[in-house]
């Protein structure tokens, strides 16, 4: 597996290499402000709402809704996948949106709703990188 | 000057000079620096000023702030290299005007060079392993503004039952003027139908949805507005200018139903002008995509929250229409070479000047200029008038 990916395989820095420890493990972490209260992603190390440094890091629900979505015609070149996609902004349960694939659906506006109910499943595109996707919840 | 007291710039500057590259479009012979250096000549003609009156560049762009003073041996004494993407340009008019009101310079050229389709001798236009975008964007096939403008067109669909086709009539709209612009790229006739049939790019963006990417440079010249009096042109007084920036990563954008950005750049620049909506004559709104001057429209007060696709429909915004809006053909038909801001300017100018011929629209007084930068990350506001 390690070579065999051709996509962007993100490389961690250490304000971020958590978040992406966590993914391997199967596990959507993000951080929280113990001062002011609220969940922030992508990772830094001060509460982008407060820049209080009283933060920690918590484990998701894994549970969102889909806010709003495109469907990729045109596919980077050496994308893994090389027909339509759809990238979706998932507003999380705990407040923040990130950017992500949705996936378990076909690629067609009729199959997908903003807000409709989206759950995280890990994709492992190499030894040390994976990433958080989602799917539709089924009913 | 406090921070309150913004309004007295209001008409203290003017551009003076406006004017593209010697050619626009598909230009493998010429380097990015090259379309600089034209602009600048011609738009320096255009003011009746020499290089040598020029003591202010701005421009945008990796390195570009040093690059050309040494191309265009011009050694300014006040540099402006702001670059938040295709809007920067409307921004730097702001900051020579603050500039010049600072009594720090006198005359700045604004310049844009881009060689957006042939790609000569451009900046390696790729993220780090390790930056946000690759670590948090770029692994889910994102391919920059075709994917990162259509988030918003999605979500307005969604709240408020915009449609495919109300997208499509700024596209024709826009083409209908550029069919009245010699200098326009696409001058053939297209209909609503022609943009609804087109491929998909990433829905809900049709090929014709998307702006065309091309070869040109633009540069303008501002200088006091005392100063432009003297000067062969009527100049363009600056009434009013706002500017602000959110996010560089689309998916951490604050809204995706408005333009916030939007709203606080042209909140400043309706305050500092005075001016009132129904006075303005002429728009220039940034087109990269169709509902990029929509969410414009909204988030500048010229309609409500959700109701652009109304405001659009039945060729509004065409010739004819009564809300003439990128009377040059856009980014859309006319010229997108990647970063477009500085080309909403010169079009302006030569309205507010009467230089348009038959697209010109009649006693144009107002001109509001608009901007995007990168993925609705940046917004930067212009008002503008041929009269104080």
């Amino acid at each position: 597996m390690a070579n065999t990916y051709t996509g962007p395989v993100p490389k961690p820095t250490p304000e971020t290499k958590p978040y992406w420890d966590a993914a391997k493990q199967h596990q959507l972490r993000i951080q929280h402000c113990r001062d002011c209260g609220q969940h922030y992603f992508y990772p830094r190390p001060l509460c982008r709402h407060c820049l209080s440094r009283n933060v920690e890091w918590v484990n998701c629900s894994g549970r969102g809704r889909l806010h709003t979505f495109v469907i990729n015609h045109r596919p980077p070149r050496n994308f893994p996948v090389q027909q339509p996609f759809v990238i979706g902004i998932v507003e999380l349960a705990e407040g923040p949106r990130m950017l992500t694939n949705i996936v378990g659906v076909d690629a067609d506006p009729k199959q997908l709703r903003c807000d409709m109910p989206v759950e995280v499943v890990f994709e492992d595109i190499t030894d040390e990188i994976t990433l958080p996707k989602f799917r539709p919840v089924q009913a | 000057m406090s921070a309150h007291d913004f309004k007295k710039l209001r008409g203290s500057v003017a551009i003076v000079g406006a004017a593209e590259s010697d050619e626009l479009g598909k230009l493998p012979h010429k380097s990015a620096l090259q379309l600089h250096m034209e602009a600048t000549r011609n738009a320096l003609d255009d003011a009746g000023l020499k290089k040598s009156d020029v003591d202010a560049v701005f421009t945008s762009g990796r390195n570009m702030a040093n690059d050309l003073p040494e191309y265009l041996g011009i050694r300014p004494r006040f540099v402006g290299g702001t670059q938040v993407g295709g809007c920067s340009f409307i921004l730097h008019v702001e900051h020579a005007m603050a500039a010049i009101n600072a009594g720090l310079c006198e005359v700045a050229l604004i310049t844009h060079g881009e060689s957006g389709y042939s790609r000569i001798a451009m900046p390696a236009p790729r993220w780090g392993d390790d930056s946000t975008n690759n670590q948090f964007e770029l692994p889910y096939g994102t391919t920059g503004p075709a994917t990162g403008y259509g988030f918003l067109a999605t979500r307005h669909m969604h709240e408020y039952g915009t449609t495919s086709e109300q997208l499509a009539e700024v596209a024709v709209a826009t083409r209908k003027w550029a069919q009245l612009n010699p200098k326009a790229m696409m001058r053939d006739p297209l209909t609503i139908d022609d943009v609804l049939t087109s491929r998909l790019i990433a829905w809900p963006f049709h090929l014709l949805d998307c702006c065309l990417v091309t070869d040109a440079g633009g540069a303008v010249i501002v200088t006091s507005a005392e100063r432009a009096r003297d000067l062969p042109k009527q100049p363009v007084y600056v009434l009013g200018t706002g500017e602000c920036a959110t996010h560089q990563m689309v998916s951490q954008m604050p809204s995706f139903n408005k333009w916030e950005a939007a709203e606080v750049a042209g909140k400043r620049a309706f305050e500092m002008s005075g001016v009132k909506h129904a006075d303005i004559d002429v728009a220039q709104f940034y087109d990269a995509f169709t509902i990029v001057p929509m969410l414009a429209l909204e988030a500048l007060g010229f309609c409500n929250a959700g109701e652009s696709g109304a405001f659009v429909s039945g060729q509004r915004t065409a010739p004819g229409g009564d809300f003439p809006m990128n009377t040059n053909g856009g980014g859309l038909s006319y010229t997108h070479t990647g970063m477009y801001g500085i080309f909403t300017l010169i079009e302006a100018v030569r309205q507010l000047r009467g230089e348009c011929g038959p697209r010109q629209v009649a006693d144009a007084r107002v001109a509001i200029c608009h901007g995007t930068g990168g993925v609705w990350s940046a917004s930067a506001t212009l008002i503008a008038s041929n009269e104080l």
